[in-house]
């Protein structure tokens, strides 16, 4: 279990198809090699910060926008108090609609769950729409490996998937890579002609190649966007339209879902169908928000609901609210560092401040850099449409880390002695006379030696005279 | 006539002390009674923020034992007031006193805006200064409206600013971007928080900055330590400096 588990998060780390990138080594040296190519990280920043921008215009055409936002999150916040309860409504409800539904625990399951209904009805050839949880799950290589050809059908996700890559943004797969890289890809394995960049181009090529696959295709998967209990229905967003051509030409549908996609009421999609695209992209609404209810005439539908770690979140006080993500990316594009350090350097299928939680949640030791790729700015709180309090989570999930042993032996080490050095006023007067004394007295070798991060790129600050209590004490004569 | 604990955040009090002098300066001439506790040495945020609650614990109970005997504990750091506002709970949830102190301590700005009502800085400074908004200030004390939320706009510490006499207040592009320094971040991620930083620094420039201000001293030291190495004529002040206004 765990090692398909591995597998999953893998995908982008050690194992993982990431065209000889190296091993995953912590967030910090991904970012530096992102950073390094400077006028692409550069790139990268802008092209996630006209995101931001666009979210920031829809949003401010919703008077009503931190209202809604409110709503959203005290009707998450309701739904994940009484999760058992809605969970068992929508599979009532959904069940009597004609659905088959069926529970994973986790990864491992979910993918078997997913390979038996295949394999029992002879699919060889499946489509499927955005599903992250797939991606978390691994499914694709897990298919793959028994025989089954899997296309994504999303542009974005297409691409990454013709490049053996996995996304870099839930939203925006294909966020790293410029269209003269695509162009690229496609002359390779879609035999457009070589050096040819053109958007229109590229994208006509990729829709004559998929419509093959559509037509071809025997079944057709997608994720959930939100799952609505008392009608046992569900929804799922595209803007390219990929799903419901992926659900109306073959005769069986596989939908995947996290079990915290549940929303008690159809009513409610009203809040969240209003947030999910404006903080996503900037839209008013996804081009397409497609309802299912029950299979399609002569068809079947298949609805698996996955926990996959996300049960023991729940049992979390502190960090449960991070359940209730309605994956828009929001908190991506607005991140500062995200923007600036790309998809691949958190080495995990939901990346970002959301995916620095949702992995080291999990596991804290694994993922000990996740929770420290932050500046803790607070940007990723305030656009987030559920108000999940994301960095604030971070920074419980740090101390997680240092409980588990996750921190360095020597930053522990610096912090066990600032700590002690603090709590003396005598010590901290002289580590400071110490501190001063070296800014002043060494030499420029010894203190911008390879070992001070600071000085790489950075002067240290120029030390006073004196103090501040040392100027108050002869000032004032107090003290 | 209340009494003010000045709390000197240690780097302030170590290398920066020029902004505990304009501090205390700025809230004695708006009629502010000031006393410096000497025994206090750091609120804990850098262990706390690195996930070392153990090594914070003592010292927010340090703070509260050296501040609880004041009406009200004033800070030229909207970081350190963070801590002490919205990071102490885990470590004094409960204590004798925490709920007082946690709603009395404030950032300056903030103090001088709400408490003393300052409206009118009553000084001079005749130069284009561009505002770094830091974040904890920002989106944990929440100084401004900040550009994420849609809410009425606000901002405490530019109101203050633009009263200055002959002062022109500019603003980046990116208005409240994060300038990377982010703590232990700074080193633990020092390659993306110097790009953060160099951004900053190339959008005040663009904005026509001819010195960079903050509510935070420490994103100015990160910010200063770039643009000294990159031979950038920029100066930077901490905005107690920019209010008390030309000595």
């Amino acid at each position: 279990m765990a090692g398909i588990e591995r597998r999953g998060e893998g995908g982008h780390g050690p194992e993982g198809g990431h065209g000889g990138r190296g091993a995953f080594a912590g967030h910090p040296a991904a970012a530096a090699r992102f950073v390094a190519d400077d006028a692409r990280a550069h790139w990268h920043d802008q092209a996630l910060w006209w995101v931001r921008q666009k979210r920031d215009k829809a949003s401010a055409d919703v008077p009503e926008w931190e209202r809604l936002r409110e709503l959203a999150q005290a009707i998450k916040g309701h739904t994940l108090s009484r999760l058992a309860d809605y969970l068992a409504e929508f599979e009532r409800n959904a069940t009597a609609a004609g659905a088959r539904v069926h529970w994973a625990r986790d990864a491992a399951e979910h993918n078997a769950v997913v390979h038996a209904i295949l394999a029992e009805r002879g699919v060889t050839r499946l489509v499927k729409s955005k599903s992250m949880l797939t991606e978390e799950c691994g499914l694709n290589p897990y298919l793959e490996a028994r025989g089954i050809e899997v296309v994504d059908t999303d542009l974005g996700e297409r691409i990454v998937q013709l490049r053996e890559e996995p996304p870099s943004h839930i939203v925006f797969p294909a966020i790293h890579l410029k269209r003269q890289d695509i162009g690229v890809t496609f002359h390779e394995k879609l035999g457009t002609a070589e050096g040819a960049s053109d958007p229109k181009y590229l994208t006509e090529a990729a829709r004559g190649h998929l419509r093959q696959r559509f037509l071809g295709a025997q079944a057709g998967m997608t994720g959930v966007n939100f799952a609505v209990a008392d009608t046992g229905a569900f929804v799922v967003c595209t803007n390219e339209g990929n799903a419901d051509m992926g659900t109306s030409l073959p005769p069986i549908h596989i939908a995947c879902m996290g079990l915290e996609k549940i929303v008690p009421r159809v009513e409610d999609l009203g809040v969240f169908l209003r947030l999910l695209a404006r903080s996503a992209t900037g839209q008013p609404v996804t081009t397409y928000s497609t309802h299912f209810l029950g299979p399609r005439r002569d068809g079947e539908l298949h609805v698996v609901i996955v926990d996959n770690g996300r049960s023991g979140l729940l049992r979390s006080q502190a960090l449960r609210r991070s359940l209730a993500c309605i994956r828009c990316g929001a908190c991506m594009n607005t991140c500062p560092v995200f923007r600036r350090t790309g998809g691949y350097s958190y080495g995990v299928a939901v990346p970002g401040p959301i995916g620095s939680i949702l992995a080291p949640a999990r596991d804290p030791r694994a993922h000990a850099t996740l929770p420290f790729a932050s500046s803790l700015c607070g940007s990723c709180s305030d656009v987030c449409p559920v108000r999940i309090d994301i960095h604030s989570e971070l920074l419980v999930l740090r101390g997680q880390v240092v409980e588990a042993g996750g921190l360095p032996a020597g930053k522990r080490l610096a912090m066990r002695l600032a700590g002690w050095i603090f709590r003396s006023p005598g010590r901290y007067a002289l580590a400071g006379r110490l501190a001063r004394w070296a800014l002043r007295a060494l030499p420029r070798r010894v203190l911008y030696s390879k070992a001070n991060a600071w000085g790489r790129q950075r002067e240290l600050p120029a030390p006073p005279g004196e103090t501040f209590r040392d100027w108050y004490r002869r000032t004032t004569g107090r003290a | 006539m209340p009494t003010v604990g000045l709390f000197v955040p240690c780097f302030v009090d170590q290398l920066q002390p020029r902004v505990g002098v304009a501090t205390l300066r700025l809230l004695q001439r708006h009629g502010v009674k000031v006393e410096f506790p000497p025994e206090q040495t750091c609120c804990g945020q850098p262990m706390a923020n690195s996930g070392c609650r153990a090594e914070a614990a003592p010292l927010a109970e340090r703070f509260l034992r050296i501040f609880s005997r004041y009406d009200h504990v004033v800070a030229p750091s909207g970081s350190c007031v963070s801590m002490v506002r919205h990071h102490y709970d885990g470590f004094l949830a409960g204590r004798d006193g925490f709920d007082r102190l946690k709603a009395n301590t404030f950032e300056l700005c903030e103090y001088l805006h709400d408490v003393v009502g300052v409206r009118e800085a009553g000084a001079r400074f005749p130069r284009v200064v561009g505002l770094h908004r830091a974040c904890h200030g920002l989106r944990e004390l929440r100084l401004g409206s900040g550009s994420e939320r849609r809410v009425p706009p606000f901002d405490k510490v530019k109101t203050l600013l633009d009263s200055v006499e002959g002062i022109r207040v500019v603003e980046p592009a990116r208005p409240d971007e994060c300038c990377g320094f982010g703590g232990t971040f700074a080193v633990n991620e020092e390659a993306v928080s110097c790009m953060m930083g160099k951004d900053k620094l190339a959008d005040l420039a663009q904005a026509g900055a001819e010195v960079v201000t903050s509510a935070d001293g420490s994103c100015l030291m990160h910010l200063e330590g770039l643009a000294r190495r990159a031979g950038s004529k920029l100066e930077f002040m901490h905005v107690a400096e920019v209010l008390l206004g030309e000595r």
